[in-house]
């Protein structure tokens, strides 16, 4: 029995990739969670918000490649992300513009809202696909890893190693801080309180003076900010392809409302849980039970729960099991 | 003015007027369109015919968030607090609009409504029945407004919160600001209105003194119960 | 019915006739198939989304089902795989059934405690390693039989068309599942609900190679009509086709195509005929006074979630069928076409277009969005040749825009989708 070395196979294949991953679902959650606050509607274009945000620096930094600008050992994707973030911004504010801002004019029902944001995800999927194909891209460069296998081994001297990519370690900050700035912007300063106005009651917030168009521009510009992050934190620590970011829908949707849509802490929670739920019920734990059992009773399979390719069934039992059992959320839901 | 939602109009030719500092209430049964004349009033509902003015101004084609930058503020029936914000941001929401002396409009509001300041940094789904009728009068007085529009302030509280609220009502005119509001509780109203306005079916019925309507035997009949 | 319709029916016979002189009649034929399989999975759609005004955001799961029913109705038998793992798997079913007995006694007849909550845990979690202590071999021998040409169980050997309905049951009986645990969700709610039903529904025909030959397709399918090479070699056949100056290739792949048309027609106007009497029924008019004010409805006592379940089940039957059907004239099963945009949300653009809560329109923006769908790349072609041409040969821009025309689909689609939300909301022929 080694507890110790089993402890670091869980920190190395579980808890490291999915504190990762699960902040890339939280700051997708809090975009879709902003919105919905904002607006009153699903947007099922978000997936593809990221996907076009991700695909613009990645454009970006392969021409600040081709210039030899670089800022080793961090991957370059991240002097791309203000130009990339402002190009999307950009984007949504004139979506906006022409699809969404008519809608309100005329009251429409939310059903109206959700069918046109499947148009504009239908544009901007087929955007980024025309721009960028549809292919895998691959766009980390820089130090891949911040603490490697074989360093941890040799530091330890212990038969397992404990890696940490520069992906996941940047992952991790940007989300803190990220959730850091908007808990600021959102209860500190005078827009981001009108925000919350705005997104509990609509009526009173007019009669207060707050002026919807201006909370629902910056709410766009946040959300635009939000994907293009979570898009290419996501795209640096696995790799970009559109289609991928279209089904990263999903656990987002999961995140969010598993925390109570139009909730923003709500939305981190969600992302975590989704994320770790998500990984460990698809890893074989045969190495774990290894160092935890004795020799006979060590399991003959893999000990895994459920194969990698079904993975999102994790976040749609979540969602099922939150739908069914406390439809507004473990941290309930922005009434409106 | 005439107007009404969507459909077809739901007040026909009502005049409504209020004099600097004094208390007007429009009392008239149900589905009279006293809440419509004042949803008019502050350009929440469409006018077909009629205009506003006020201050010798004429309104009428202003968004509400103009009216408000204008000085006048309204205070709705229901949903007229932010529920998941604090009392302190309710009131900082309802001075949006001023660039400053936000703290000096707090401490004001405060002075009116003492039982808001203990609570200040709780949420407003927090409060009571008549403490969320405060708050929302308070946030509405934020702006310091000439006119403070008031849509039945009383409606579901009890005897002793309404009795309140009436004082709160009645300190606030004598501060300077002309109010205008739709009571359901005609009677206790009509007893601090400087004028009244009797709606029957979109138009004005009766309009009068506030003590010379509540004489009025035929009011009396039809609108007080006896 | 307004003179504008049936115009707009001949405006889509037009286009097709075009693509017979401009390409050839072959493609012209190949897509009016399709687009009379389209058609049907439109008139599924509206008649949950227009009849119902239910979201159903799964219509790729139940479409790729029905191609499941084709292969397990109409591929021969793989015996040697019946006798390597046909008894593990009858084992691994029975002990899953058993499990769920067990741990749903556990559940309701054990006291809401810790005592229960770890019992039925306990029990799901053994009933699994069970399960899969003989679902696991089973499948590796199955998988091991000749896996370049089988590794999987096959199917029952019957006539292909009785696939067709038994893909609708097959859809039906997953919508009666699912309908069951979601309808009750609010709107968007189950658009994501469905969404994700559907991704797994897929993931499981990709992954399960004991059943579907997952990615390695099941090739082969038998046909409900006759084969070219068939007709090529009867002499009745190519003496007739010479008679009407063609040649025996083109006129037996015109012949199949037809015939498949044939068939494809006979089912699309069924379904129409049964759709019309519906939505005209009282039944019919139950489901849009529901639609239109559910609240209404349930207070004049009417059976709200019972009608959703009911006409999401037939709504998805339908896709389920026109699943089946789409195998069919493919004639082999590829789980890895199964996508979400190309089916599911192509098939909402058809409802947006033609217009919800009419047939006629359903009808018409199937095959509609499918000619497009299917000619955009050919359209594109021609627009970006003809407008770059000036760039020269070998121009690195003009190659660009020429690889990009791949792509325009989507883009067109959803721009289709939002020009007809916002200018003509109620679709080309709208409902009465």
């Amino acid at each position: 029995m080694d507890v110790l070395q089993a402890l670091i196979v869980i920190c190395n294949f579980v808890a490291v990739p999915a504190l990762a991953y699960g902040s890339q679902l939280a700051l997708g959650a809090l975009g879709v969670t902003l919105v919905f606050g904002v607006l009153r509607f699903s947007n099922f274009a978000h997936g593809d918000t990221m996907a076009f945000g991700t695909m613009v620096a990645i454009l970006a930094t392969w021409w600040l490649q081709s210039l030899g600008i670089g800022i080793h050992p961090l991957p370059t994707a991240l002097i791309a992300l203000p130009f990339s973030i402002a190009v999307t911004a950009v984007l949504l504010l004139a979506t906006d513009r022409f699809v969404y801002r008519f809608y309100r004019a005329q009251h429409s029902p939310p059903v109206i809202f959700v069918a046109a944001s499947i148009g504009v995800m239908l544009l901007f999927h087929g955007l980024v696909r025309l721009i960028i194909g549809p292919w895998d891209q691959n766009f980390a460069d820089g130090e891949r890893f911040i603490l490697s296998a074989r360093e941890f081994k040799r530091a330890t001297g212990l038969d397992e190693g404990l890696a940490i990519k520069t992906s996941q370690g940047i992952t991790v900050l940007a989300a803190i801080a990220i959730v850091a700035w908007l808990y600021w912007f959102l209860n500190r300063t005078r827009t981001g309180k009108a925000m919350r106005a705005f997104s509990d009651n609509q009526e009173l917030a007019l009669l207060s003076g707050i002026k919807p168009e201006r909370v629902v521009a910056i709410c766009w510009i946040i959300a635009a900010g939000l994907a293009t992050v979570a898009g290419v934190l996501y795209g640096l620590d696995k790799s970009f392809k559109p289609f991928t970011y279209f089904q990263l829908l999903l656990p987002i949707f999961a995140a969010a409302i598993v925390g109570g849509l139009g909730n923003p802490l709500g939305a981190i929670a969600g992302g975590y849980l989704v994320a770790f739920s998500e990984i460990a019920v698809t890893y074989a734990f045969k190495k774990v039970f290894r160092y935890l059992l004795p020799e006979f009773l060590e399991p003959s399979g893999l000990a895994q729960l459920l194969s990698t390719d079904y993975k999102l069934a994790v976040s749609f039992t979540i969602l099922v099991i939150t739908l069914l059992a406390k439809p507004t959320g473990l941290f309930g839901e922005a009434r409106q | 003015m005439t107007g009404g939602y969507g459909g077809g109009d739901i007040i026909f030719g009502c005049e409504i007027e209020a004099g600097d500092k004094e208390i007007v209430v429009i009392v008239g049964p149900n589905g009279a369109g006293k809440s419509t004349a004042m949803k008019a009033l502050f350009g929440m509902v469409r006018l077909r015919e009629g205009t506003v003015e006020f201050r010798d101004e004429d309104i009428s084609a202003l968004e509400p968030q103009d009216r408000v930058a204008l000085g006048m503020a309204f205070v709705p029936q229901t949903r007229n607090v932010f529920a998941s914000l604090t009392i302190e941001e309710n009131l900082e929401m309802g001075a949006f609009l001023r660039p400053t002396g936000i703290k000096i409009a707090m401490e004001q509001v405060y002075g009116l409504f003492p039982a808001l300041v203990e609570k200040r940094f709780q949420r407003a789904n927090s409060l009571s029945g008549g403490q969320r009728q405060q708050l929302a009068i308070a946030r509405a007085l934020m702006t310091e407004p000439k006119l403070l529009m008031l849509d039945e302030p009383t409606a579901g509280t009890s005897p002793v919160v309404m009795q309140g609220i009436f004082c709160h009502i009645r300190n606030i005119a004598s501060s300077g600001v002309s109010i205008l509001m739709v009571e359901q509780n005609a009677r206790k109203a009509l007893e601090i209105a400087d004028k009244g306005y009797v709606l029957v079916e979109g138009r004005n019925r009766f309009a009068d003194t506030g003590p010379n309507l509540l004489a009025n035997d035929e009011v009396r009949k039809s609108f007080l119960g006896g | 019915m307004r003179i504008r319709d049936p115009a707009m029916f001949a405006f889509a016979a037009l286009l097709i006739a075009a693509v017979g002189f401009a390409q050839s009649w072959n493609v012209a034929l190949a897509i009016l198939n399709m687009c009379l399989v389209s058609a049907i999975v439109a008139l599924g759609v509206n008649l949950q989304w227009g009849y119902a005004g239910l979201f159903n955001f799964g219509i790729v799961g139940f479409v790729a089902l029905g191609g499941v029913a084709t292969v397990l109705v109409s591929a021969p038998p793989v015996e040697d795989a019946w006798r390597a793992g046909g008894s593990g798997l009858a084992f691994a079913a029975l002990i899953g059934l058993a499990t769920f007995v067990c741990a749903g006694i556990a559940f309701f007849k054990l006291r809401r405690g810790r005592v229960r909550a770890l019992g039925t845990a306990a029990i799901l979690l053994i009933g699994l390693f069970l399960y899969r202590s003989f679902f696991d071999p089973a499948v590796e021998a199955i998988e091991s039989i000749e896996p370049a040409r089988f590794g999987f169980l096959g199917g029952f050997g019957l006539p292909v068309l009785v696939a067709w309905p038994v893909g609708a049951l097959l859809a039906a009986g997953a919508a009666y599942l699912i309908g069951k645990v979601a309808l009750g969700l609010r709107t968007d709610y189950l658009a994501i609900a469905t969404l994700s039903i559907a991704e797994i529904i897929i993931a499981v025909i990709k992954n399960e190679d004991w059943l579907t030959r997952g990615v390695k397709n099941v090739i082969g399918l038998p046909r409900p009509v006759p084969y070219e090479i068939d007709l090529q070699n009867s002499d009745e056949f190519v003496s007739a086709a010479n008679s009407i100056g063609l040649d025996a290739a083109t006129a037996s792949s015109l012949f199949v195509k037809i015939s498949y048309g044939g068939l494809f027609l006979v089912v699309l106007l069924a379904l129409y005929a049964l759709s019309q009497l519906a939505l005209n029924s009282p039944w019919g008019r139950m489901m849009r006074a529901i639609r239109d004010d559910e609240n209404a409805a349930e207070a004049l006592g009417k059976d709200v979630s019972g009608r959703h379940l009911q006409v999401f089940v037939i709504g998805s039957a339908i896709c389920g069928l026109a699943g089946a059907m789409m195998t069919t004239l493919e004639g082999q099963l590829t789980p890895g076409q199964y996508n979400p945009l190309r089916f599911t949300f192509l098939a909402w653009v058809m409802v947006i277009v033609g217009g919800a809560g009419s047939n006629r329109g359903a009808i018409l923006g199937g095959i509609l969005v499918w000619f497009f769908w299917i000619e955009v790349e050919y359209i594109g072609a021609i627009l970006a040749d003809s407008l770059t041409f000036w760039l020269g040969e070998g121009s690195a821009l003009r190659m660009h825009v020429m690889e990009s025309v791949a792509y325009m689909r989507l883009p067109t689609m959803g721009l289709i989708l939002l020009l007809m939300l916002r200018f003509y909301p109620r679709g080309l022929i709208p409902e009465k």
